[in-house]
């Protein structure tokens, strides 16, 4: 059995186990982020939030999903249908495929590849083309104007948001997650360089279009942004996507500076703990952030969001990189590479 | 003082507190009532669903005046009335569009015999707007339905008219 894995085959046979060993829980996951998203918000405005489908409202999720997927899908008479059909396939795809290289485990990564960090910026930098894709073929004028703004807004951020990864990798010495993970068997990265965790974390909030960021979608001016026009199953793959992507943001946030799998301490009764328990507790603690900071915070003016990405995050995320490459540097500690 | 602002924009301190309240809301008491299953209180002068009341002998109270026909803003009342066999006036069509009134409770306030009441029920959707155009036997339904109820709230009520 072991030698069939190991034939060209097999191996394609394996990876697309493994992929569907990740691709499962992560659907679930997302259709359970929407719902602990309506509880959580529910709770903190005082209200219970959905408690009458199954117990404890517990079923929500699949009956939205059924019912999303037994309505009209409808395409504006003025759209580019296939652009309009495409984009977003290509939102959600792009949120599915990046999951390839975060290591859940050990080891535990469908990719296990040396520039991870690499293939996860370029992944989330290719995000914005559904959104603008959308924008466009919806021929709309809402639809156009949020996928103007978002596209504005995913690269201002993701500059400020390149220089936090940077600070990181110049602390590990290598683009591979598993290592960067492992780099942080002493102490987590979120400690030393805790301003750039924060950076980071906000501009994940700006990446994935969340509130206070959410200016793409706005509902009190542009009514939904970018998906004014999306119905039905190409609306709930928008849906599913937008979650995917706050379910990898904080997956990444987690890797990169709360440890992984890692135990939060390095001795017995933790160690026992299979790590994908350390993990998913971590990234449960992300999304619930996520979660909290949109029942908190209203949105912002654009003009305030532009000048907190560029005037603000940049210049610390800059600064705080020379910082720490300088003390490297100095102490000696840099990473032998 | 620039120093200071400054100091507490970066260093978060308004997003920090506003996340703390959020999340004292968040362990909270919920206000939520499961509706169909609980139900708030409501005050003896709800104005609900209309209804015609009788006197305890089992004649009805209406004496076709026409003032709540006459005062009903929305004109969501028609009615048609001539003499009885006994002498007495009484209506023969009593009819209330329940999708025209506004649930002032004007029609109310004007019976000078208490006849038309509004009830304490608000749970009266129907399938087709049909059903909503209430007719006299609907109504004096509704009375005999809610009397017990709708005594006991003119009795709550009658100190403040």
């Amino acid at each position: 059995m072991m030698a069939f894995f190991n034939t060209d085959l097999g191996i394609v046979i394996l990876t697309l186990l493994k992929s569907l060993a990740l691709i499962v829980p992560l659907l679930i996951g997302v259709a359970y982020l929407t719902y602990a998203e309506r509880k959580v918000m529910g709770a903190i405005q005082l209200r219970k939030g959905p408690n009458v489908v199954g117990p404890f409202g517990l079923a929500q999720p699949f009956a939205d999903a059924l019912k999303m997927m037994f309505k009209e899908t409808i395409i504006p008479a003025g759209s580019d249908r296939v652009l309009f059909i495409m984009a977003p396939m290509i939102t959600f795809g792009l949120a599915v495929i990046a999951w390839a290289v975060i290591p859940v485990n050990d080891g535990w990564a469908i990719a296990n590849i040396n520039v991870g960090i690499l293939y996860l910026l370029a992944i989330s930098s290719l995000g914005v083309y559904g959104i603008i894709i959308a924008g466009w073929a919806s021929n709309s004028k809402y639809a156009f104007l949020g996928a103007l703004r978002s596209a504005a807004q995913m690269v201002s951020y993701e500059v400020s948001m390149g220089f936090v990864i940077v600070t990181v990798l110049i602390c590990v010495g290598s683009l591979n997650l598993n290592d960067i993970v492992m780099a942080q068997q002493h102490i987590w990265f979120a400690i030393p360089l805790f301003p750039m965790f924060v950076i980071f974390f906000i501009s994940g909030l700006a990446e994935t279009n969340r509130a206070p960021f959410d200016l793409a979608e706005g509902d009190t001016e542009i009514v939904a942004g970018f998906f004014v026009e999306y119905s039905a199953m190409s609306f709930a793959l928008f849906f599913l996507g937008e979650y995917a992507n706050m379910i990898l943001i904080s997956a990444t946030t987690t890797v990169l500076f709360l440890g992984g799998w890692l135990s939060p301490l390095p001795f017995a009764p933790f160690t026992w703990v299979p790590g994908v328990f350390w993990f998913l507790i971590k990234l449960f603690a992300c999304l619930f952030v996520f979660i909290w900071v949109r029942a908190t915070l209203p949105r912002y003016r654009y003009d305030q969001l532009m000048t907190l990405g560029w005037k603000v995050f940049l210049p610390i995320s800059l600064g705080y990189l020379v910082l720490v490459a300088g003390v490297l540097e100095v102490f000696g500690w840099l990473p032998n590479v | 003082m620039r120093l200071d602002r400054m100091a507490r924009d970066l260093l978060l301190a308004e997003i920090v507190s506003g996340m703390a309240l959020t999340l004292r809301a968040f362990f909270k008491p919920k206000a939520t009532l499961n509706y169909p299953f609980e139900k708030n209180p409501i005050s003896p002068r709800f104005k609900g669903e209309h209804a015609l009341r009788r006197y305890p002998n089992g004649e009805e109270r209406c004496i076709a005046c026409k003032l709540c026909e006459a005062v009903c803003p929305a004109q969501a009342i028609t009615i048609e009335a001539e003499p009885r066999d006994d002498g007495s006036r009484r209506t023969t069509r009593y009819d209330i569009d329940m999708t025209k009134c506004i649930y002032c409770g004007l029609c109310e306030e004007a019976c000078p015999v208490d006849a038309i009441v509004e009830g304490p029920n608000f749970e009266f959707a129907t399938e087709t707007r049909e059903e909503l155009l209430y007719n006299k036997a609907k109504l004096l339904a509704n009375g005999d339905r809610w009397e017990p109820e709708l005594a006991k709230r003119l009795e709550l009520d009658a100190p403040y008219r």
